[in-house]
C-alpha cells in the first residue's frame, strides 16, 4: 500500500464558518496504480491530493504515504508534484528548471546533468534544455514541469489538473505520452481532473467525488487493458466505464440536480 | 508627414543619405523629445520678457528712453505683461541682461560652457594649466556631488535591501519597521538635513560622509518598498513547489524570492539614485564646501542666476546619467536572466 486514507476529514475555518472540504474519506492506493480523482469543483479532489503531499493537513482520521505520515514522506521526498500551471522559473532555462529540485536536494553536478538528460528524453524535450520557458508552447512547458517532478525519481507522482489549461489536441497527445511514461517508469500516479474521458482513458482506478461535504461516492476499478491506444475511447468497455463515472457524479449531486 | 521638413532641412548634396539618417532618428523616438525641447525653449524665451521687464525698463530709462508709465513708483506696482505691451519696442535687452531674474537659455548655455570646458581647458585654475580640476568648474562640483551621491546610494540601497529581507522574513520587523520608514519620509529633508549635518559634525563626521548619510536617508525608502513587494511576488504555487522539495528558507530565498525581486529592485534603484542625488545637493546647501548644491546657493547669494541654472542643468544631466546607468545594468542583468531580447 502506497497511500492509505482512513476516515480522513479536513475542515477549513473561514469567516463564513467551517467548510468541510473532506469528510470520512477512505481509500487505498497500491504500488504502480494510476488513480484519478474526478468530481465537480468544491468536491475536495485537489484538497485530498494536497493532503497527500502535506500541503494541507487533515483535521481528522489518518493518512499514510509510503507507510509514513504525509509530512515525513514530503521530507523524504517521496513524491513529485505537478501543478495546474507549469510554474517554470522564467530566469532559468528548461534544463535549469529541471535542475532546481536536484540542486535543492544536493545532487552532484554530473548526476544532475545525467538526470536532466534522461528526463528530458522521457518527456520528449531533448534538445530544448537550453531554451527559456517563454520560447516553448504551453504543452511543452507542462511537459518540462512533469520532467522537473520526475527528475529526482520519487515513487509517487501527484498531478493536479496538469493539462487543464491546454487545448484538447495537445491534451490527447500528452495523455498518450503520460500513459507510456507511466508504463516505462512504473510510478504510482495520483491525477486530479474534471474530464471524464481523461480519467477513464488514463486510470486503473477512478475515484468519483462529490461536494458539500467533500466525499468519495464511488471507486471504479477500470477493466480496460494496460495497453491503451487513443481509439480505445470508442470501445463499449470504455463507454460503460464513462457511464458509471457519470452516474457516480450525478448520484453525488443528489437533490441538487 | 514628418518627411516634409526633413527633406527641406537636408536638402542639397547627400540629401537621400541624410534624410534617411534623420528619418531613422525620428522613428527611434527622437521626434517627440525634440518637439518637447523646442516647446520648452519657446516658452522659456517668451517668459524671459515679462520676468525681466522691470530691470530692462530701468536700464532703458538710464539710457534715455521714454518709458510708459514714466515714474519708477508707478512701474513697481504695474503688471508685468502691461509693461511689456506698453513698451514693446524697448524689450530688446531682455535676452542679454546681466544678473537677469530669468536668464535666457543661450545665457545659461554660455555659462555652462564657460564653467565646464572653458574653465578647465583655458582657465588659469583648469586641469590643463594646473593639473587639477578648477574649483570654479561644474565638473569639479559635479564630481563632489557625484561622490556623495554614489556613496549614499550604495549605503541606502544596501540598507533598503536588508530591511526588506527583514520585513519579509520577520513578522516583528514587518509590524515595526514599515511605519517608521514611512514616517521618516514625511519629514521635509530640507528641515532635517542641517540637523543631520550638525549632529554628525559633533561626532566628528563631516564632508562626504555627512552628505552621503542624507542621500542614504532618501534613497533607502524606495528600495525597501520595491524590494518588499519583489520578495513577496512569488505566488503560492511557487512557494508550494519548493515546499514539496523540502527546501530550506535559505534555498527559498536565493532560488526563488531573490530572482523574482530583480525587476522590482531595479525599478526602485532608479528612483533611489535620483533621490540620492537630491539628498547630496540638499546636504551641500548648509555647508558651502563645494558641490552642485553649494554652487546653487552661492549663485543665489550673489544674484548669479545663470550660475544657479547651470548648476541645475548639471544636476539634471548627472541624474539622467545615473538613471541611465542603472537602466543599462538592469538590461544586462535581465538579459542574463533569460528575458526576451
Amino acid at each position: 500500500m502506497v497511500i492509505g486514507a482512513d476516515n480522513v476529514s479536513l475542515t477549513f475555518q473561514t469567516n463564513d464558518g467551517p467548510v468541510h472540504a473532506l469528510k470520512d474519506v477512505n481509500l487505498t492506493v497500491e504500488r504502480g496504480e494510476f488513480v484519478s480523482f474526478i468530481g465537480p469543483s468544491g468536491c475536495g479532489k485537489t484538497t485530498f491530493l494536497r493532503a497527500i503531499a502535506a500541503l494541507e493537513h487533515p483535521t481528522g482520521g489518518t493518512l499514510s504515504v509510503n507507510g509514513m505520515t504525509p509530512d515525513e514522506a514530503r521530507r523524504a521526498r517521496a513524491y513529485g508534484y505537478v501543478f495546474q500551471a507549469a510554474g517554470l522559473y522564467p530566469w532559468r532555462t528548461i534544463a535549469g528548471n529541471i535542475r532546481l529540485p536536484l540542486e535543492i536536494m544536493g545532487y552532484s553536478k554530473s548526476e544532475m546533468d545525467e538526470r536532466v538528460k534522461n528526463v528530458l528524453e522521457l518527456v520528449e524535450l531533448s534538445g530544448f534544455g537550453k531554451k527559456y520557458p517563454w520560447q516553448l508552447s504551453g504543452g511543452m512547458q507542462q511537459r518540462a514541469s512533469i520532467a522537473r517532478a520526475l527528475a529526482f525519481d520519487a515513487d509517487i507522482l501527484l498531478m493536479d489538473e496538469p493539462f487543464g489549461a491546454l487545448d484538447e489536441i495537445v491534451r490527447d497527445r500528452l495523455n498518450e505520452e503520460l500513459l507510456s511514461l507511466w508504463a516505462r517508469t512504473g510510478k504510482t500516479i495520483g491525477f486530479v481532473t474534471h474530464s471524464i474521458p481523461e480519467a477513464v482513458y488514463l486510470s486503473t482506478k477512478i475515484v468519483v467525488m462529490s461536494p458539500r461535504p467533500g466525499r468519495i461516492t464511488d471507486v471504479i476499478e477500470s477493466p480496460l487493458p494496460k495497453e491503451r491506444p487513443l481509439d480505445i475511447r470508442d470501445t463499449p468497455e470504455f463507454i460503460e466505464v464513462a457511464h458509471r463515472v457519470r452516474d457516480g457524479l450525478r448520484a453525488g449531486h443528489g437533490d441538487e440536480l | 508627414m514628418t518627411d516634409t521638413p526633413v527633406s527641406g532641412a537636408g536638402g542639397g548634396i547627400g540629401r537621400t543619405a541624410r534624410a534617411s539618417w534623420v528619418a531613422r532618428a525620428l522613428s527611434g523616438g527622437l521626434l517627440p523629445v525634440v518637439t518637447v525641447v523646442i516647446a520648452i525653449l519657446a516658452i522659456w524665451y517668451v517668459a524671459v520678457v515679462p520676468m525681466n521687464i522691470k530691470e530692462v525698463l530701468t536700464q532703458q530709462e538710464r539710457a534715455g528712453a521714454e518709458i510708459v508709465p514714466p515714474s519708477a513708483a508707478e512701474r513697481r506696482d504695474a503688471g508685468r505683461w502691461g509693461l511689456v505691451f506698453n513698451n514693446f519696442d524697448l524689450i530688446g535687452p531682455s535676452w542679454s541682461m546681466e544678473r537677469a531674474r530669468l536668464p535666457a537659455p543661450h545665457q545659461v548655455a554660455q555659462e555652462l560652457w564657460a564653467s565646464t570646458w572653458d574653465e578647465e581647458v583655458n582657465g588659469r585654475r583648469g586641469i590643463v594649466r594646473s593639473g587639477t580640476l578648477s574649483n570654479r568648474s561644474l565638473i569639479y562640483h559635479g564630481g563632489v556631488t557625484l561622490g556623495a551621491t554614489v556613496v549614499g546610494f550604495l549605503i541606502g540601497a544596501a540598507l533598503g535591501v536588508a530591511l526588506a529581507v527583514g520585513i519579509v522574513y520577520s513578522r516583528v520587523m514587518d509590524l515595526s519597521v514599515m511605519p517608521w520608514a514611512i514616517i521618516s519620509q514625511t519629514i521635509p529633508i530640507v528641515a532635517l538635513a542641517p540637523m543631520i549635518i550638525v549632529v554628525l559634525y559633533s561626532v566628528g563626521l563631516s564632508g562626504l560622509v555627512a552628505k552621503a548619510v542624507i542621500s542614504a536617508y532618501l534613497s533607502f525608502f524606495p528600495v525597501v518598498v520595491g524590494m518588499v513587494k519583489g520578495l513577496r511576488s512569488p505566488d503560492q504555487m511557487q512557494m508550494d513547489l519548493l515546499h514539496t522539495y523540502n527546501a530550506t528558507p535559505a534555498q527559498q530565498f536565493w532560488r526563488l524570492r531573490l530572482p523574482s525581486s530583480v525587476p522590482y529592485l531595479f525599478a526602485s534603484l532608479k528612483i533611489g539614485i535620483a533621490a540620492s542625488l537630491v539628498g547630496a545637493i540638499v546636504g551641500e546647501l548648509p555647508v558651502q564646501r563645494g558641490g552642485l548644491g553649494a554652487r546653487m546657493l552661492g549663485g543665489s547669494y550673489y544674484g548669479q542666476t545663470e550660475q544657479i541654472w547651470a548648476a541645475l542643468f548639471a544636476a539634471a544631466v548627472l541624474a539622467a546619467g545615473l538613471v541611465w546607468l542603472i537602466g543599462w545594468i538592469e538590461r544586462r542583468t535581465l538579459r542574463a536572466m533569460g528575458a526576451p531580447t
